[in-house]
Formats: structure tokens, C-alpha cells, sequence
């Protein structure tokens, strides 16, 4: 019995590490790949850079990291209170029979694949935008409506395993000292869940990040800075996902290096999420 | 016993990799302890199992077929698949495998020899001219906008005002007043190439112009819009949008076929040195009299003249 779970131990200790190995290698080779193309144009041309011209050799990516930015906070804007609300309710309100159909519902949100999203805004969100509010139609304001619907599966299952995380004490206590049970989730729940929710947030913002192929359908992808939330943009992602076919040499280049940024900004998001949520319970 | 440990250690953080798949973790239940083992092993002999097969079918399908890889411009892909389903309907024994990816993409997987064909819907660059290119077919580059626009017929020099973005509005042309929205093609796509080559001359493409990844994409975009304009390739017009005339030169075969309408572009095969075997014979039915009819039919120009 006991060499039988050393070996069982074993081999999934080596598919544990081959996941990680694999990481490392990709992380190897976008490295190599893009940081001599970032020295060779300069890294201050190549981060504060506002023209994106592969075929002159000009290689600026501020106005994508700038759009990646705009779109994301504008799925924030969007995501957090429809997010949160639903979390409470989920976690306080929601009657045992429509919680069970309400979960699995939100589950299959995040199953959508996300060429549909982009689908379902290019068919039914772009033609609605550029009728009412003008412009082109695929513009940030599309995307960051889309990209706030497939966040809300993140905010709402992390900030509802906070909410019930919680030592059960902590409810009974304020509703016993005449709390109402809204100022009790408002002034005690939620501040008490806070690291946790923060980190649904901040999980959410990477995946609003790393989005391509819904982004690719809907922003339109215009090189430039955006002005306004009716432009249209290019993120960090939907330039190589949009130019990955036809590069070559410099460009190809410059899109591993669009890559290496990406992978930084994905980084300290994720850490910050960690971080935030070790925290917990102070 | 381990198992147990781990759960709670997931709901204390908080977080987890993969969130949306289990909201709600499940508590508290859990088989004996030699159950479980046995199951681990079972679930674990079988999970390796299908993995073992998986790669062997995979390794084995490769080899199961001979044939030759045409890639590159996903302009040039829907003609090769057709052209190479025909041929596969002479010549069962062998197979051609037709793939997208690009012109640029096409040209350097016949260099490193990935690719046996490679399809290029620009003019190959100097220094890709050490490689071995045969034109096929010519193919126009229509601009199309919206069927609904009234816009009938634009000089060269009006589109490439138009496309560098110095008019910004329809109405500077004396149309219905509203801004112009431009549709392009992404950075080293073929059809882009040529639109800079024969439109634009050293006039940049706005910077605010919308980029879309395929012919496809654009006549969606324009479909979808009544004040925007772009530029596909004339084989792929359809109803959904509108080709304007250029200059007064309608753009339909015959104009293209006597060099009335200018914007034409050759459709290349390239290969790695003198195309030999299979490769050879594959060109060779590609310019032949029924396969050049074949193109014509699906609108292209074929390169053979006095086809009857």
C-alpha cells in the first residue's frame, strides 16, 4: 500500500512540475524573442511610442497599452457593482430554489466562449452604439460593455466565497447588537470581505487584460489614441492576435515584445490579487 | 484526511484558479480511505492510458497520407482549396493540404521548407526574389461601401485623399453629411500591400482607420454600416455591399481583362527553387486550360489567354 502511494505521489509530482516547465518555457521564449527587438528600438520608443508602422520600423505600443487600460476600466465600471450586487444577493437574499438555478446560470456565462460574446456585440451591440450614440460603432464603449459580462463570473464567485467565508459570528454579532441586515452586510460583511473582493476584482481586470478574440470583433482595432469611449482602439492582445499571421523579421519581433508587456502587466495584477488576499482577516 | 486540508485551504484564501467552474466548493463529504486510493490509481492508469493513444493516433495520422502543403494568403486559400479539390478528384492517391496564415507567412514557410507551395497575393519583395514565383491568376482590389450609399464613382486620386484621411466627411465630396469611417487590413497583409502599392504611392493610410484581419471581416463592417468604405478583393464582392467605379470604369472582368480598371494584383505560387514531384504537377494543372476556367468562373483573371 504505502510503495503504491509513493509512486502514485511520484507521477503526479511530475505532471505537477511539467505544467510548470511548460511555463517557464514559454515565458523563455517570449523573452527571447521580444527583448532584443525592445533594445534594438529603444525602450523608451517602444514604450512611449504613438506610432504603431511595422512597415517603416516604427514600433510604438503606448496607444494599445493605453486602450488595454481604457477597456478594462470601462469592464470595471461596468462589472464591479452589477458583480458585487449579485454577490450579496447570492450569498444573503437569493431563496434556496432560485439559487440553484441562479448559480449554474452564472457558471455558463464564463463557459460561453468568448468568440460569441464577440459575435453577439459585433451582430446586436456595435449597430445599436453607432445608431444612438454615433461613431463607427466598434468602439471601447462596446467592448467594455461585453468584456463587463464575461468579468461578472470572476467577481461574482470569488466575492460570494468571501462574503461566506466569513465567521458566521460576525453576522450574528451586529444583527444582535440592532444592526439591520443591510447595515450589517454594508458596514460589517463587506468591509470585513474586502481583501477578497478586491482580489475578484483584480482577477477580473486580468482576464478583461488578456481577452483577444471578442476584442478583435468588436473594438475595431484602430491604431491610435483613443479620445473618447465612442473611438475605436487596439489593446495589447488584439495586436497580436489581429497581426500574428502576416509578421515577419522585425514585426514578428515586436509582437513577442507586445507580449512581454503583457505578460509584466498580468503579473503584477496577479500578485497584487495574491497579496490582497493573504491579507485577509486584519 | 489530505484532502480535507486542502479544501478549507482554498476557501480561506478566498481565491482559487479557476473560480467560475466551482463557486460553491463541496463540503465535507468524502469515500474511505482505501476507496479512494483505488480510485486514484484507476482514474490515473486510465487518464495516462488515453494520453499514450492520443499520441500515437496523432503520430500515426501524420504519416498515414502522403501529399503536399499549399499555405499562405488568405486571399489566394479559397481558389487553392478549390483548385486542389478538383485536383484531388484526378489524383485520389495524393493529398493537398491547403492553409491560411498569409502571404508574408506563406513566403517564409517555403523558405524553411514547411510549406511545399506557398500563396502570395502581393508581388514578391527584393529580397524575397531569390525564391521561384509563377503567377497563377490577377486578382482586382475593389472599394466597396454601402449599398445604400449614394456614391457612385470615385477617382484614384479621391480615394487616396479619402484613405490618408485628409477628407474626413462624405460631404466634402458633395454627398449626405457624415463622417467617413475607413476599414483597412492589418500591417503585411497582401491586399493591404497592393492598395498602398497601386492606391495610396506614398501617401500613408490613416492611423484612424478600422483594421480587420480578413476580406470577410471588411465586407461585414461595411455591410454593417452605411458610411464606411474599404477595399476587398473583387472576387469576394457580393450583394451585401457596393463596388465604385473608378474613374467611370466599372469593376467587373472584362474592364480587368483589356487593363481598364488598374487595380490589379498578381496571385502567386512561390516555391523554394524549380518546383519538382508532385509540386510540379499540382502548378501544372493549375494552369491549365480547366483550372484557369475554373478561376474565371469564381472571378478572377486567369492568366491564360483566349480561353473559349
Amino acid at each position: 500500500m504505502q510503495v503504491k502511494e509513493n509512486v502514485i505521489g511520484k507521477i503526479l509530482l511530475l505532471i505537477a512540475l511539467s505544467s510548470i516547465f511548460i511555463l517557464g518555457l514559454i515565458t523563455f521564449f517570449i523573452f527571447e524573442e521580444g527583448f532584443p527587438l525592445i533594445l534594438k528600438v529603444g525602450p523608451k520608443a517602444f514604450f512611449f511610442g504613438e506610432k504603431w508602422i511595422p512597415s517603416k520600423g516604427l514600433f510604438g505600443i503606448f496607444p494599445m497599452i493605453v486602450s488595454s487600460f481604457w477597456v478594462t476600466f470601462g469592464a470595471l465600471i461596468l462589472g464591479i457593482p452589477l458583480g458585487l450586487s449579485c454577490a450579496i444577493f447570492l450569498c444573503e437574499w437569493v431563496p434556496p430554489a432560485a439559487g440553484i438555478i441562479l448559480r449554474p446560470t452564472i457558471q455558463l456565462l464564463a463557459a460561453i466562449p468568448s468568440v460569441i460574446y464577440g459575435f453577439w456585440g459585433l451582430i446586436v451591440l456595435v449597430p445599436l452604439v453607432r445608431n444612438y450614440l454615433g461613431g463607427p460603432g466598434l468602439s471601447i464603449l462596446s467592448g467594455s460593455m461585453i468584456l463587463g459580462f464575461m468579468i461578472l463570473p470572476t467577481i461574482i464567485s470569488i466575492s460570494e466565497d468571501s462574503l461566506r467565508a466569513l465567521p458566521p459570528t460576525y453576522k450574528a454579532g451586529a444583527l444582535a447588537l440592532g444592526a439591520t441586515h443591510w447595515q450589517t452586510i454594508w458596514r460589517i460583511m463587506i468591509p470585513a470581505a474586502r481583501s477578497g473582493i478586491v482580489a475578484s476584482i483584480i482577477l477580473g481586470m486580468g482576464r478583461a487584460i488578456g481577452e483577444t478574440m471578442a476584442m478583435i470583433m468588436i473594438l475595431g482595432n484602430a491604431v491610435k489614441m483613443p479620445s473618447s469611449f465612442l473611438d475605436s482602439a487596439r489593446t495589447l492582445t488584439t495586436n497580436i492576435g489581429i497581426e500574428m499571421g502576416y509578421a515577419s523579421g522585425d514585426h514578428r519581433q515586436a509582437l513577442f515584445a507586445t507580449g512581454v508587456i503583457l505578460f509584466f502587466i498580468i503579473m503584477v495584477l496577479n500578485s497584487l490579487a495574491i497579496i490582497l488576499s493573504k491579507r485577509r482577516g486584519r | 484526511m489530505d484532502n480535507k486540508d486542502c479544501r478549507f485551504r482554498i476557501a480561506d484564501c478566498g481565491i482559487e484558479n479557476s473560480p467560475s467552474l466551482h463557486p460553491s466548493l463541496p463540503r465535507g463529504e468524502g469515500g474511505g480511505e482505501g476507496r479512494f486510493g483505488h480510485w486514484n490509481l484507476r482514474f490515473l492508469s486510465i487518464w495516462l492510458f488515453c494520453l499514450l493513444l492520443v499520441t500515437l493516433l496523432s503520430v500515426g495520422c501524420q504519416r498515414s497520407r502522403a501529399g503536399i502543403t499549399v499555405a499562405g494568403s488568405t486571399s489566394v486559400e479559397p481558389f487553392a482549396e478549390l483548385l486542389a479539390e478538383e485536383y484531388m478528384m484526378r489524383h485520389p492517391e495524393l493529398h493537398i493540404y491547403v492553409q491560411g496564415g498569409g502571404s508574408t507567412a506563406g513566403i517564409e514557410a517555403v523558405r524553411t521548407r514547411a510549406a511545399h507551395i506557398g500563396m502570395s497575393s502581393r508581388s514578391l519583395a527584393p529580397r524575397e526574389k531569390d525564391l521561384y514565383a509563377v503567377t497563377i491568376a490577377k486578382d482586382a482590389v475593389a472599394i466597396i461601401v454601402h449599398p445604400k450609399n449614394p456614391v457612385q464613382d470615385l477617382t484614384l486620386e479621391q480615394v487616396r485623399t479619402i484613405f490618408s484621411g485628409q477628407i474626413k466627411n462624405w460631404k466634402e465630396l458633395g454627398r449626405h453629411l457624415h463622417p467617413i469611417v475607413l476599414v483597412t487590413r492589418e500591417e503585411g497583409s497582401g491586399t493591404r500591400e497592393a492598395f498602398q502599392k497601386l492606391v495610396m504611392g506614398k501617401e500613408e493610410i490613416a492611423l484612424e482607420s478600422l483594421v480587420q484581419d480578413s476580406n470577410g471581416a471588411i465586407r461585414q463592417v461595411i455591410a454593417n454600416d452605411p458610411s464606411a468604405i474599404g477595399y476587398i478583393s473583387l472576387g469576394l464582392v457580393n450583394d451585401q455591399v457596393k463596388a465604385v467605379k473608378i474613374s467611370g470604369v466599372e469593376p467587373n472582368l472584362t474592364n480587368v481583362h483589356h487593363g481598364k480598371y488598374t487595380l490589379v494584383r498578381p496571385f502567386l505560387f512561390v516555391f523554394n527553387g524549380e518546383p519538382i514531384g508532385e509540386a510540379k504537377s499540382f502548378l501544372e494543372f493549375v494552369l491549365s486550360p480547366q483550372a484557369q476556367k475554373l478561376l474565371l468562373k469564381e472571378g478572377l483573371t486567369p492568366v491564360l489567354q483566349n480561353l473559349d
